[in-house]
């Protein structure tokens, strides 16, 4: 379609005697164009939402302590945004530390595991055993242990981010092929070359798909461990306001909840990109040297 | 187990051998153990590959041909008896051998060249002299202009080309395929075969090759090798006396013709029809 309407565009562009329909065209043209960018249809279609929810608050007449107007939301945002900038600090790093911990014990448990039968039927059952817990139910319990610091929070996020990283990154490590074994074997490749130049390279798709699981979690992670103690971050904001019918200012936090997840997600997307160009999830937009 | 050695005509062409036996099998068996119980799959095998050879398994789907290239390729304990390559018995993979595999294996994240090149940086040979020897191979296979590209861009046939260029990377002595053109169209097999057939004629290695194609078999083969179904045994072995380098008119030749007949006659007589 894009390329229709930009040929379309070209030839009406050829000849000064179309007037007025060339410049029609060349209009419908970018708008097909903007229509076509990546970015453009969610923020069109938040924007619709975003309409939807104004007129259902108008016109069902819902009072604005049980949902507010979208105006009001932004009005809050813009008046209060130091104090959610400021919130935001604690709870991203209690994210990404979350995360990061996720990582540092996920991939080598998930090597482990991968790597021996015997630590895979010690481990794995206990792990998923471990993951029915909720761990809001736990949450309270690091309050007791570590006090109202950033680190439960942290330890919060890790419990929710870890295990997604472990049961992508062991299927990744898992699914090589077993005649890409024979290969690396027929070479006499020692075990560090085989997991170096096969296993890991070939488990980083799986191993990513994880990543952007896990990432999304750390946040929840991070916001459950602040409703249970915390005297700053977005979930102590969303608790203080709720508790004080504030509703347009809960709302703007988890706006900039959304927003911290949205763009901690594009950061692992962009490294994913960089990391595995190789892979075909990227292959639309990458460029072969010839 | 007797083997009948056939000659089809007089044959001068395989005096170009040398009499030298390079890999020798020596009365050997392979029993798989599973939950069921002890599954064989392998009756005792003997049989010489002479330096030079090509020589070609043909035989039905699960008789245990691949099973004995695995054996041959050190990547699989024998059960019983004892393969030697120039004396030695193999316990391990062998330095003197290259593989290729049914499926081109090619690692998606390196070039064609840098898959090329994995045998000499996990052994961890001199990279420059082997650089040179990587593109010779680039070049007589006709991959010249895609060593920078990925495997997924390339064809069924050219990274089947580029994973032959990888077993031949270090020189080795000797070459197993395993149904290596399996998975290709026909037409692309039959240029593969013919190839693959002066690649051969013109390193001078020894191939041993599994196939289920009889007609591959017999253009390829000094000697074919028929097995029976499971557990594996050599059923009949065949001399091929067609001059080289072949051309794929070889296949209207009569001495094609009758081999490609008397060996298709044992699968008749097992009931399989290739």
């Amino acid at each position: 379609m894009a390329v229709d309407a930009a040929a379309h565009g070209n030839a009406s562009r050829g000849g000064p005697a179309s007037g007025t329909a060339a410049r029609r065209g060349g209009a419908g043209a970018t708008l097909l164009r903007l229509l076509n960018s990546g970015w453009f249809r969610p923020v069109l279609f938040l924007v619709v939402l975003t309409v939807l929810w104004d007129l259902s608050v108008r016109i069902f007449a819902i009072p604005p302590y049980l949902i507010p107007k979208p105006g009001d939301v932004a009005l809050a945002l813009a008046a209060d945004w130091d104090q959610l900038l400021a919130a935001s600090v604690p709870t991203t790093l209690a994210t990404l530390g979350g995360f990061a911990l996720s990582v540092l014990f996920g991939i080598p448990i998930a090597m482990l595991i991968a790597g021996s039968k015997t630590v895979e039927s010690y481990v794995y059952p206990l792990l998923v055993f471990s993951q029915s817990i909720p761990k809001v139910a736990i949450a309270p319990l690091f309050v007791v242990w570590f006090g109202f610091g950033l680190l439960p929070k942290v330890i919060s996020a890790f419990l929710l981010a870890f295990f997604p990283i472990v049961v992508s990154a062991v299927q990744g490590f898992k699914s090589v092929d077993g005649d890409m074994m024979d290969l690396a074997k027929s070479m006499k490749a020692t075990r560090l070359q085989t997991f170096r130049m096969v296993s890991l390279p070939h488990a980083m798709p799986a191993i990513f798909a994880g990543l952007k699981v896990s990432i999304t979690l750390a946040v929840v992670g991070a916001v459950v461990g602040e409703f249970v103690g915390a005297n700053s971050g977005i979930g102590f904001v969303l608790q203080r306001s709720i508790g004080n019918f504030e509703l347009p200012l809960m709302f703007a936090a988890l706006v900039v909840l959304a927003l911290i997840g949205v763009v901690l997600f594009w950061v692992i997307d962009v490294i994913e990109r960089l990391a595995i160009p190789w892979h075909a999830s990227q292959r639309h937009n990458y460029i072969p040297t010839s | 187990m007797a083997q009948p050695q056939l000659k089809v005509v007089g044959s001068a062409e395989t005096a170009r051998l040398s009499q030298k036996t390079l890999i020798q099998i020596d009365g050997v068996t392979k029993t798989y153990r599973t939950r069921d119980g002890e599954v064989p799959s392998l009756r005792p095998i003997t049989f010489d590959v002479r330096d030079g050879e090509f020589l070609v398994v043909v035989g039905p789907s699960g008789c245990g041909k691949s099973t004995l290239l695995k054996l041959v390729a050190g990547l699989l304990p024998v059960s019983e008896g004892a393969i030697t390559i120039e004396g030695t018995t193999v316990t391990e993979p062998h330095d003197d051998v290259g593989i290729v595999f049914q499926s081109p294996v090619l690692l998606a994240w390196r070039t064609v060249l840098r898959n090329i090149m994995m045998p000499v940086e996990v052994r961890g040979l001199p990279r420059d002299t082997y650089l040179e020897r990587a593109r010779a191979l680039i070049r007589m296979t006709g991959l010249e202009g895609f060593e920078n590209k990925y495997p997924w861009q390339l064809s069924g046939g050219m990274q089947q080309r580029a994973s032959l260029c990888r077993a031949l990377v270090h020189d080795p002595k000797i070459l197993l395929m395993d149904e290596p053109f399996g998975a290709l169209d026909a037409m692309t097999r039959e240029k593969m075969n013919v190839e693959l057939q002066r690649i051969q004629h013109e390193t001078g290695k020894t191939v041993l090759l599994i196939t289920h194609s009889i007609p591959e078999a017999v253009f390829l083969a000094d000697r074919v090798m028929v097995m029976s179904e499971r557990p594996g045994a050599i059923a009949a072995t065949y001399e091929v006396p067609l001059p080289r380098p072949r051309s794929l008119d070889v296949m209207g030749h009569p001495v094609f013709i009758e081999l490609t007949q008397r060996i298709r006659a044992h699968f008749n007589a097992q009931g399989h029809l290739d």
